[in-house]
């Protein structure tokens, strides 16, 4: 049975991309077949991160419009076989993008995938609301700082109410992914613990990604950061968070980024 | 910089306090009131509107001279209108600002 997955946020620059390339590798590295979708028609994004930006034909505008086959578009993966990419136009604006045409898209790929990674746009503009419109479930990520958590209740919300599964009166299923997060800041009381966060979005928690200088090193290179460096502490977390997906019992624990003495370091450099 | 400090016989600044319980208290209060206004239209508006056109009914209002203030707590929020109204020459009418 395919899964319709949108990867979500409400606010720009907290991890969307990052973390839907991440674990769309690692869904694939276990071996299900996936496809990542670009929802952000005008500044697309996750062909960069994916390390493809060089080889986009057609985009889901074209397909959508008709003028290319779903085929033709998809930009298979040159490390992992079973991953593809279906990129956004990065010319024409959001508002070629018809529901009916997404969902005719969506279905197609349902047919031939196990995973439809949406990459939403930031925002709750059509992109956004298009991206989680047909979602059987929803990561919503959020940084552990005031803008992006209020963002993100915004955002599940919208999830609530006007999703299809919503409108049938199912539910989508919600994941809280909190990225960027810096244990020994939080442990000093100067960032919003896990704790916080959850207690205040009352959604389950899929994962957290340590801040990592690893995941910069891995958009640089257009390698998924899960792929560049699977034993970095970003890597492990996605893997992780990726299994939880899977229905697999993980205990939650933050991979450790450095050494004792470089966190006293750095701990004391930040107060 | 650090390092340097270790030596100096100067205190280290102290340590500012933790802004964490701060966001989270601030969140507590937007989110209770933001997902009560979910889907319901923004009361701020409404009563500013009808405010307005109950006062304009007997005065000539400048839009630009009339200023509301929100303030949502925890229990209470207040709403605070501040009208200002043009002197009118009739003697009916003492308005006090």
């Amino acid at each position: 049975m395919a899964k319709v997955l949108v990867v979500t946020s409400g606010k720009g620059g907290v991890g969307k991309t990052t973390s839907t390339a991440a674990i769309g590798v690692a869904l694939a590295q276990i071996g299900q077949k996936v496809v990542v979708v670009d929802f952000d028609v005008g500044l697309r994004n996750l062909d960069l991160i994916m390390g493809a930006e060089r080889r986009v034909v057609f985009d889901l505008i074209n397909v959508v419009q008709g003028v290319a086959k779903l085929p033709q578009a998809l930009i298979r993966d040159k490390r992992l076989e079973n991953l593809c990419l279906l990129p956004a136009s990065q010319t024409r604006d959001k508002d070629a993008l018809t529901e009916e045409g997404v969902g005719r898209v969506l279905e197609e790929l349902r047919t031939s995938h196990d995973w439809i990674l949406c990459d939403s746009p930031a925002g709750i503009e059509r992109g956004a609301t298009l991206a989680m419109r047909f979602a059987d479930e929803a990561i919503i990520v959020t940084n552990p700082e005031v803008s992006s958590v209020r963002d993100s209740d915004r955002i599940i919300g919208m999830l609530d109410a006007k999703t299809v599964r919503a409108e049938k009166g199912e539910r989508v299923e919600k994941h809280v992914l909190i990225t960027r997060y810096d244990a020994a800041r939080a442990a000093r009381g100067e960032m919003l613990s896990i704790d916080d966060v959850l207690e205040i979005l009352a959604t389950p928690l899929l994962g957290i990604i340590p801040e990592s200088q690893d995941v910069l090193r891995a958009s640089n290179v257009g390698s998924p950061v899960t792929l560049n460096n699977p034993a970095s502490s970003p890597a492990r977390a996605y893997v992780d968070a990726t299994k939880r997906l899977l229905g697999e019992t993980i205990a939650m624990t933050i991979p450790a980024e450095r050494s004792g003495l470089m966190n006293l370091l750095r701990g004391r450099r930040a107060a | 910089m650090n390092i340097l400090r270790l030596f100096s016989s100067r205190p280290a600044p102290a340590p500012a306090p933790p802004s964490a319980p701060i966001a989270r208290e601030r969140l507590q209060i937007l989110l209770a009131h933001e997902r009560g206004m979910r889907g319901q239209p923004d009361l701020l508006m409404l009563l500013r509107e009808e405010i307005l056109a109950a006062v304009s009914r007997h005065v000539t209002l400048d839009p630009d001279k009339v200023i509301v203030r929100m303030d949502r707590g925890k229990n209470v929020s207040t709403l605070e209108v501040d009208i200002e109204l043009p002197n009118l020459p009739g003697p009916k009418l003492a308005a006090t600002g």
